[in-house]
């Protein structure tokens, strides 16, 4: 019997549930952690039910099932993505408040035990990364450069639906490990040795490997996609260098996915047959060597850096030029700045660890490629108030979140080349101003980045605009929380206090991460007003519908078609003829044309192997976590049975016929003719449908 | 009038201009801890150093990073939607401009690489530092969550403590008996990795007799922000008293003693079993074999057979000041942990 059992849970015991030491060792401390844990627990098996009962009352299962699940279509699979990011956001926001809240109190003490501590910062690095800002950006490339490039959907429809089964996979993972705990404690890059069994026994760090593999292996899929879409797919006329700069940026960060995620996939899966199979790849005996490890890690880690960075700064080029109301300032230069990043991003990795001991001259060779980079950053800002001199800038909630972008991020450009200077990072390595560089960088560039492109083509993908008061409070209360809460940490780095730190002893830090404190409720506030401008909108939504699509007086293709866009995308693939195009239409006064004749249209097929992936992939990491190898097995067999059975499938699409091409579209084109024009002073007014006037009737003036 | 306080005040702002200033003011007001945090109230030749280049890094970065922060606001307020100011909504490119925003940059990136290449050869930690006195040679071993300092010249090795005179520089050389730690003692100078079985090195110097906070910066475990330790530059006298008194008065190093110390445990855990109690957060050896360090770097095992049988128990000297409770209890619980 105990056999039996022991063969079924593998090595999960009692003591993984978070209430279990509390009881068994009742101390005002232990419970106070065992409280704050458990509650996150029951948020997470609360919110699971609550999903599951409010599907089954509203009936929704079927409609889930064959219209999101299984659906390959980019917008929605898009929209899942996004989805996923702002749950992971919550979360890693909650655990961010703990972290600040402990260090405000944590002159001597505190309230969070090191352990927990440990892992807060683990799970906050590793879903900021791998489940919020990765899939984020992922799902706003799915939906918006198809769109953008004329193209009906991604050249590999079910792929793209196993990338999100594999990166969903990987959230539940990392949401399931605050039930089952621990997590790891080795932070967002767990480092060996401490991430080798003999330091780090236990599920955690096995979480960790399995959660961040299936986010590597997503994003390798989602990075051959994008770019054999961008290659292959560009509708005629659309020639490279007429693409907006946004699927620049995604060209280039789908190349990044390519080559920087593999390094990881790789370094993780030798961790994981030193932890498992007792190899000896990183281990502090028998010849391993964690060097290595460094070295793959920021192989990847690097690149990935401006993975995240770079779409931000493609969504920020498309709101400075449609909120300017003027056409990019610079565009080739502007290209040629995001090349010149994306290929010196391989070449600056060593940055990362100046402090091991190797060679001066080597560290300043890479301290110098690190500088760099600064050049053609600094280039494209320059380019961005290029934009707005001499335009009309209107400070719409993605303006606010660009233009704070802006003199922030220079900011973090700043402490960057500090940085980048072995000498001084021999300083401030390892010290909470690293921690304010790089939130310096993702904070204001790529969230915001996000958090402005959700605002700038949420009336695209859902056909009304959002709620602008609360959207306001949440810009204003981003940029003011960001800067109370990391401004403290470089004057802490400055006084030599580390990261990762649960307490410290130096009354000196008490005021600034009591400031920082402050801060990170701001950004608590911030998160709250992001929730309410959702449900705000969404109870408005007949009153901020613009059904015509093109609210912001737009440039470019996707701005030309109905919110939401038809399924697929364009009822005759358009014609290009110059950079931005859907202006060049509006101008000369040819948007809206009826086409002459409508064709049949082929759409990709629903597949339903995207969520057995999902349930697949689940199984068989949570198996491996726990070790239960019947678990792992079962799940393996299923997932080639799946694989195989899919080879099988004959019918992979599906026809539109071309009559009901044509019905939609020319009952939208007759709301177009009934819609009035608006100039840019109604654009926040509810009598925008999403029609803009022509710059003949002062659109812009 | 001024107070003859207050002038001095003035006089020391004149001296410490910049943010060492503030820095201070602020440690002062906030209830001052004797020991320098921050190299930018820098100790040592180094650390000071540092400030320069960091101060410099910052004053010539500002020329790109000012613009942004100044014209952005009025940008958006000139080129208001609404405002009167000039509309080119096709004004696209401009050479002038395109030399100015790639040639100012790289004017700026030119200097500081220049700046760069010389200062990180300059202040290269595995460069001994100039000085007519002979370095002083420690040798760092970096254990969960303590370090040990051997000092293989004159026989002895401390913990929690590291002792040196303030008119030699130190030579250090460090390795980790663990994971991967980063020794650091900021108001000195530079922070240096310390990996198993490898060997790195670190020179530092202190200006004048003082003591300065050092710690591990490397998250390695649950009791990562205890490891720290005071750095205590001495005049040259004392610190030839404080090793006499170390060789005399140390508990002398034995296997046992030293299985203790390598446990995962706080310094005050060790201190408490191996010590004489005193709780003062040094722990001092006696008879400390040559090669010890050595033995470190290639094996565990080694470095145990380097080492005599001897009992744990203290030196009659201090029987007394044992205190009762923790003994064995307190290192038990690491030791399963570790094994579990
Ligand atoms: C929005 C407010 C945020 C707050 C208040 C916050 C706060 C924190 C705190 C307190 C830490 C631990 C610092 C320490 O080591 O002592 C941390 C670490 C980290 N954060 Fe954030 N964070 C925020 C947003 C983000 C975002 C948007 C990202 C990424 C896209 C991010 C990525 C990370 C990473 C990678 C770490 C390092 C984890 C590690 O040490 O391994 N954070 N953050
Ligand atoms: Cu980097």
């Amino acid at each position: 019997m105990s056999y039996f059992l022991d063969m079924l849970l593998g090595r999960l015991d009692w003591d993984a549930l978070p209430f279990w030491k509390m009881l068994q060792e009742p101390t005002t401390f232990n419970i106070i952690n065992g409280t704050i844990v458990t509650g996150a627990a029951s948020m997470v098996v609360l919110g699971g039910l609550a999903l599951v009962a409010l599907i089954t009352w509203f009936g929704k299962w079927r409609v889930l099932w064959s219209d999101w699940l299984t659906s390959v279509d980019h917008k929605k699979i898009g929209i899942m993505f996004i989805v996923v990011a702002f749950v992971m956001l919550a979360r890693a926001i909650i655990e961010a408040v703990f972290m600040r809240a402990q260090q405000s109190v944590g002159l001597g003490g505190g309230f969070l035990s090191a352990e927990h501590f440990g892992e807060f910062f683990s799970t906050h690095g590793t879903i900021m990364i791998f489940f919020m800002a990765m899939p984020f950006l992922t799902g706003v490339i799915n939906y918006i450069m198809p769109l953008q490039i004329g193209a009906r959907d991604l050249s590999f429809p079910v792929m793209n639906s196993i990338s999100l089964a594999l990166t969903a996979a990987g959230a539940v993972l990392v949401m399931v490990s605050l039930v089952l705990t621990p997590f790891s404690t080795g932070g967002w890059s767990g480092y060996p040795p401490f991430t080798e069994s003999p330091y780090s026994p236990g599920a955690g760090v096995d979480y960790w490997i399995w959660a961040v593999t299936l986010s590597t292996l997503s994003s390798t899929m989602t990075g051959i996609n994008f770019a054999v879409t961008i290659y292959k797919k560009r509708a005629p006329g659309m020639h490279l260098m007429r693409m907006p700069l946004f699927c620049w940026t995604a060209l280039t960060t789908a190349i990044l996915m390519i080559f920087g995620m593999p390094p990881l996939t790789v370094a993780t899966a030798l961790l994981a047959l030193d932890r498992y199979l007792d190899f000896h790849f990183f281990t502090t005996d028998l010849g391993g060597n964690m060097m290595n490890y460094v070295n793959l890690f920021w192989a990847f880690g690097h690149p990935e850096v401006y993975i995240l960075i770079l779409p931000a700064f493609g969504v920020f080029s498309e709101i400075f030029s449609t909120f300017s109301g003027k056409r990019i300032y610079g565009y080739k230069t502007l290209v040629i700045a995001t090349i010149s990043i994306a290929a010196l991003s391989f070449t600056v990795w060593l940055h990362h660890f100046f402090t091991m001991g190797q060679d001066a001259s080597i560290n300043a060779v890479f301290g110098i490629a690190t500088m760099l980079i600064g050049i053609p950053t600094g280039v494209k800002i320059y380019d961005w108030m290029l934009t707005m001199y001499r335009g009309r800038v209107r400070l719409t909630i993605p303006m606010v979140y660009a233009i704070g972008f802006i003199m922030l991020f220079v900011i973090g450009g700043l402490t960057g080349i500090i940085l980048a200077n072995p000498s001084i990072d021999y300083q401030v390595h390892n010290t909470l101003f690293l921690v304010a560089h790089f939130h310096n960088m993702l904070v204001p560039g790529m969230l915001f980045g996000m958090l402005a492109g959700y605002n700038y083509w949420f009336p695209k993908a859902f056909g009304y605009r959002l709620n602008e008061r609360w959207g306001y409070r949440a810009a204003y209360s981003w940029i003011i929380g960001f800067i109370l809460a990391f401004f403290p940490l470089y004057a802490l780095g400055l006084l030599g206090m580390p990261r990762r730190t649960v307490a410290f002893l130096e009354p000196a830090y008490l005021p600034w991460t009591i400031v920082a404190g402050i801060g990170a409720l701001v950004v608590l506030f911030a998160l709250f007003s992001l929730i309410m401008q959702l449900g705000v909108s969404i109870r408005r939504r007949v009153t901020y519908a613009v059904p015509i699509g093109d609210p912001w007086d737009g440039f470019s293709l996707e701005w030309s078609t109905s919110s939401p866009p038809p399924e697929y995308n364009f009822p005759v693939i358009p014609q290009i003829a110059s950079r931005d195009p859907f202006r060049s239409e509006k101008d000369s006064g040819q948007a809206y044309q009826r086409p002459e004749e409508y064709g049949n249209i082929e759409m990709p097929a629903n597949s339903a192997l995207g969520p057995v992936l999902a349930v697949v992939s689940f199984l068989m990491t949570f198996g491996l976590v726990w070790y239960m190898w019947w678990l792992v097995i079962g799940s393996g067999l299923m997932g080639l049975a799946a694989l195989v059975g899919r080879s099988f499938v004959r019918r992979t699409t599906r026809i539109i016929s071309a009559d009901e091409v044509r019905r939609t579209h020319e009952s939208w084109l007759d709301q177009v003719a009934r819609a009035k024009a608006i100039t840019r002073a109604d654009e926040r007014d509810t009598t925008n449908q999403g029609l803009a006037a022509s710059p003949v009737e002062g659109a812009v003036q | 009038m001024m107070s003859r306080r207050q002038s001095i005040w003035i006089s020391h702002l004149v001296q410490r201009y910049q943010f060492g200033l503030l820095l201070c003011l602020f440690v002062t007001l906030a209830g001052c801890s004797e020991h320098h945090l921050s190299f930018l109230d820098p100790q040592g030749p180094i650390a000071a150093a540092q400030r320069g280049h960091y101060w410099f890094v910052v004053a010539l970065s500002m020329v790109v990073v000012l613009p942004v922060i100044v014209l952005t606001p009025w940008l958006v307020w000139r080129y208001r939607y609404g405002g009167t100011a000039i509309y080119r909504p096709h004004w696209t490119f401009s050479k002038k401009m395109e030399w100015l925003i790639w040639g100012m940059p790289v004017l700026i990136v030119a200097v500081l690489s220049y700046v760069l290449w010389t200062a990180t050869h300059a202040l290269d930690p595995y460069q001994p530092l100039s000085s007519d006195k002979e370095p002083l040679r420690v040798q760092v071993v970096g254990y969960d969550w303590k370090w040990l300092f051997i000092y293989p010249e004159q026989g002895i090795a401390i913990a929690g403590k590291l002792m040196f005179p303030a008119d030699r520089p130190l030579a250090l050389e460090l390795t980790s008996n663990t994971v991967m730690q980063s020794f650091f003692i900021p108001a000195l100078g530079s922070q240096i990795y310390a990996m198993n079985n490898m060997v790195t090195k670190l020179h530092l110097a202190a200006g004048a007799p003082g003591t300065f906070r050092g710690q591990n910066a490397q998250y390695n475990g649950k009791h990562f922000h205890e490891q720290r330790f005071t750095a205590e530059a001495l005049e040259p006298y004392a610190f030839s008293d404080f090793v006499e008194a170390a060789r005399k008065t140390g508990v002398p190093m034995t296997r046992q003693r030293y299985e203790i110390f390598a446990d995962p445990s706080t310094l005050s855990e060790a201190e408490r079993i191996i010590d004489n109690g005193t709780n003062d957060g040094l722990i001092s050896f006696s008879q400390v074999p040559e090669g010890l360090f050595e033995a470190i770097v290639d094996g565990p095992l080694l470095a145990r057979a380097l080492l005599p049988s001897g009992p744990v128990a203290m030196t009659p000297r201090n029987v007394s000041a044992v205190p009762k409770a923790p003994a064995g209890a307190s290192i038990v619980p690491f030791k399963k942990e570790a094994a579990q």
